[in-house]
């Protein structure tokens, strides 16, 4: 052991039960039902008949300490001390006590932080990292989030849509944004630009051959250096290359563009799981505020919010009414590219005469 | 603050609009705060995002940044524009395991933030897609400072890399009536028995652990995770009737029956003439729609116990893969049942760490070698519920039929003898 190196506690997960609020603690794996008051706020009723009030708002995500405390501020003044996070990082107080709610809201509300989020509305937009940290990415995730939190903040607010919607957005193809009933997703458009006097020196050759999906790339010998070359015709532009191999730039300022996917849906209710489905793309990377993109989020969010009936997810009403009504409403272009060539793509195929007319 | 600020007017409309703006918050940092270790910090961040908003281009490159013990844990990030922005040129995040279900008291996020602004940049995330609180920004000699400080009360770092990361559960049963399983002590059991696979990367490629209470799969764990923990229950679901009736009575039959009973995947309800609910329970394969819409009056069985599907991915390398059924039923009532959960676990992990190829995830494993083998690899045997439908090709060669289908006769009579 180096000297004066400090041997890590592995302590792994921590124990939630010590940050828990004492009333969901007391009725753990004990509770009966919930409804909705207003959107914002749930309220939990346990068998033996206690309750807890959930008031859940939308922040900034990317929390500077100033933000934070000014949270935990709110906590201790106006809840009880308690918080936790969503999955979509929306930040949740917990209090037993149902007439610190509309207080605590208001609170929140005039720091300028969003209460909504719940039931049928447009949750947070799930987020990565972007040009802020990540080491690949094709845009900004944080800038994209709230340009279109600025404009569906409504939305988020009230209880509109026939169902929930999840918005995601990912800065490159690999996507840990994840599946959303609307993702607006980094869709590459040329082949990498490779930098041959970098590959030798940083990128495992093999691996990076290894990587590719359409097996375009191949080790080559460029002005007597070891590199790699790519067969542009097979390239499908996806990327993959660049993490293992940064001289193989695949971001570009002109040609990465946004695309956006529908239907994608994790719960299992109703119908299985839906990985999201391609509608549209060639939407430029406009930063500062992604105009175009958020344009057609709106009109999609529009068309499902007037046509869809109640409970119907996206995924669920583009089922019922079909892909051709889906292009109709939204007045989206339909183009060979919606027409899916990898891997078991015939399955996605319409083999029947079942057309609606 | 010392130095002038960048001029920033591309970053400048993100403060406009009534979202919460994370650059004001940037700003604040740079301009508000009494350390000016921080203030230079926030003040290069916010020059080279606005170069990557002008450029259209990223400029962090990774590294290797451990702490010591560890291999894991750590994104490294190194500026390729330091000359410009020097004083975020290393901003490396920390991925901090969070506690089970996310939950913390406002005494504990103050301790962290105070740590964080001890030696990092002032900036976090509750939580990165995987799951981590994203400590984001702080130097290569800060980042072990930072971890010896919160590791010693309580927190350790969570996985990055070829390596399990770290886990997700739902709020579950803290706060929901769905909950059909402790997530809390699924998620912590299987991770906490990783621990050392957390920290020091030596796997094929990442392998994610969530666990959702119900099917509603808040967790996003089938399409998200190699080992999906779904809570589910085995016996009839519970009918409050009168509850069931007063909610019709204030709804009305058509909206009972245009929402509730034909949205039934396997037509498993019917409302009665008294306005009562009848379930096929045999044939409920509880999707939760009907919970979800009458809370109140329908909720999950007793026999409560977890589903397991396996191989969940997103698109690199082969294209996107759906977790499979591997597991239709498991109790998790007492330690013996969490045991064999953790040995699934351990025997799934070694086969792959065995059996993948390089940057291979399981479920691409599963794909490239088949599920039979894969089953026969772990040790478990083929049943019904792991397919949506039988081959439909004719091309396989079938020499064992007698055995494999004594073996299943045999399987039921067992089972049966057991029951």
């Amino acid at each position: 052991m180096m000297q004066g190196q400090r041997t890590p506690i592995e302590s792994g997960c921590p124990d939630g039960f010590q940050y828990m609020h004492p009333t969901m603690r007391k009725n753990y794996g004990n509770w009966a039902y919930h409804e909705d008051p207003r959107p914002g706020v749930l309220k939990h009723t346990a068998h033996g008949g206690e309750a807890i009030y959930t008031v859940r708002a939308g922040t900034q995500r990317i929390l500077d300490v100033f933000t934070l405390r000014k949270l935990c501020d709110i906590g201790d003044e106006f809840a009880e001390g308690y918080v936790r996070f969503t999955i979509r990082s929306n930040i949740e107080y917990m209090v037993a006590d149902g007439s610190k709610v509309e207080p605590l809201i208001a609170a929140l509300e005039k720091e300028g932080f969003v209460v909504g989020g719940t039931k049928n509305s447009v949750a947070m937009i799930s987020h990565t990292q972007g040009w802020l940290h990540c080491d690949i990415p094709g845009t900004d995730a944080s800038g994209v989030v709230k340009s279109m939190m600025d404009e569906l903040i409504d939305e988020f607010k009230g209880w509109n849509m026939p169902n929930r919607v999840h918005i995601t957005t990912s800065c490159c193809q690999i996507n840990c944004g994840g599946q959303g009933d609307i993702a607006i997703n980094i869709q590459h458009t040329k082949p990498p630009k490779i930098n041959h006097d970098l590959v030798a020196n940083i990128c495992e050759r093999p691996s990076v051959v290894a990587r590719c999906p359409v097996a375009a790339i191949r080790p080559a010998l460029v002005n007597g250096k070891p590199s790699l070359e790519v067969d542009e015709k097979k390239c499908i532009c996806c990327g993959a290359c660049y993490p293992p191999c940064t001289p193989m730039q695949i971001n570009d300022p002109e040609h990465t563009k946004l695309a956006i996917w529908v239907g994608g849906n994790h719960s299992n209710a109703r119908g299985k799981p839906t990985f999201q489905k391609l509608v549209a793309a060639g939407i430029p990377n406009n930063a500062p505020r992604w105009p175009e993109a958020t344009a057609i989020v709106k009109k999609i969010l529009q068309t499902y919010k007037e046509n869809a009936r109640d409970w119907e997810r996206l995924s669920d009403w583009i089922e019922r009414i079909g892909w051709p009504q889906f292009f109709e409403l939204t007045e989206l272009p339909f183009t060979k590219f919606h027409v899916d060539n990898w891997r078991g793509a015939r399955n996605s195929l319409n083999a029947s005469t079942h057309i609606r007319f | 603050m010392a130095k002038k600020a960048h001029v920033t007017p591309m970053l400048d409309e993100l403060e406009n609009g009534p979202w919460p703006s994370f650059i004001s918050g940037i700003k604040r940092l740079r301009d508000e705060h009494q350390d000016d270790r921080i203030n230079g910090m926030a003040n290069s961040l916010l020059g080279q995002l606005e170069h990557s908003y002008e450029t259209r281009k990223g400029y962090w490159k990774g590294g290797t940044v451990s702490v010591y013990g560890y291999g894991s844990g750590i994104i490294p990030r190194f500026s390729e524009v330091a000359h410009a922005f020097e004083e975020s040129k290393e901003f490396h995040t920390l991925r901090v395991q969070p506690p089970a279900g996310n939950y913390y008291t406002t005494d504990m996020l103050r301790q962290l933030g105070d740590s964080w602004e001890k030696y990092g940049s002032g900036l976090v995330t509750f939580h990165g897609q995987t799951g981590n609180i994203m400590f984001i920004g702080t130097s290569t000699e800060n980042t072990q400072h930072f971890f010896n400080e919160i590791n010693e009360y309580g927190f350790d770092l969570g996985g990055a890399g070829p390596c399990v990361r770290t886990g997700m559960s739902c709020v579950g049963a803290a706060r929901c009536e769905q909950s059909c399983v402790d997530e809390m002590k699924v998620h912590r059991t299987l991770l906490n028995n990783f621990t050392d696979d957390v920290h020091r990367p030596a796997l094929p490629y990442k392998f994610k652990f969530k666990v959702s209470g119900c099917g509603n799969d808040c967790m996003n764990s089938i399409e998200r995770s190699d080992f999906a923990i779904i809570g589910t229950w085995r016996d009839d679901m519970k009918v409050d009737q009168e509850a069931f009736k007063e909610y019709v009575g204030k709804k009305g039959r058509q909206h009972t029956i245009d929402n509730i009973i034909t949205r039934c995947p396997t037509n498993a309800l019917s409302l009665n003439d008294d306005d009562s609910l009848s379930v096929d329970n045999r044939n409920c394969v509880r999707c939760m729609h009907c919970l979800n819409v009458v809370p109140k009056a329908l909720s999950p069985g007793d026999d409560k116990g977890v589903t397991i599907l396996m191989g969940g991915k997103r698109t690199l390398k082969i294209g996107d893969l759906m977790g499979t059924v591997i597991v239709p039923f498991m109790k998790l009532d007492n330690e013996e049942d969490y045991e064999a959960l953790t040995e699934l676990a351990e025997e799934v992990i070694d086969y792959w760490a065995e059996n993948g190829l390089e940057h291979e995830r399981c479920g691409e494993m599963v794909e490239r070698i088949g599920l039979v083998n894969f089953l026969e690899g772990i040790g478990v045997e083929v049943d019904p519920n792991m397919i949506a439908e039988t081959r439909t090709s004719s091309y396989v060669r079938m020499d064992d039929w007698d055995i494999e289908a004594k073996k299943w006769f045999d399987r039921k009579a067992e089972q049966k003898q057991a029951s």
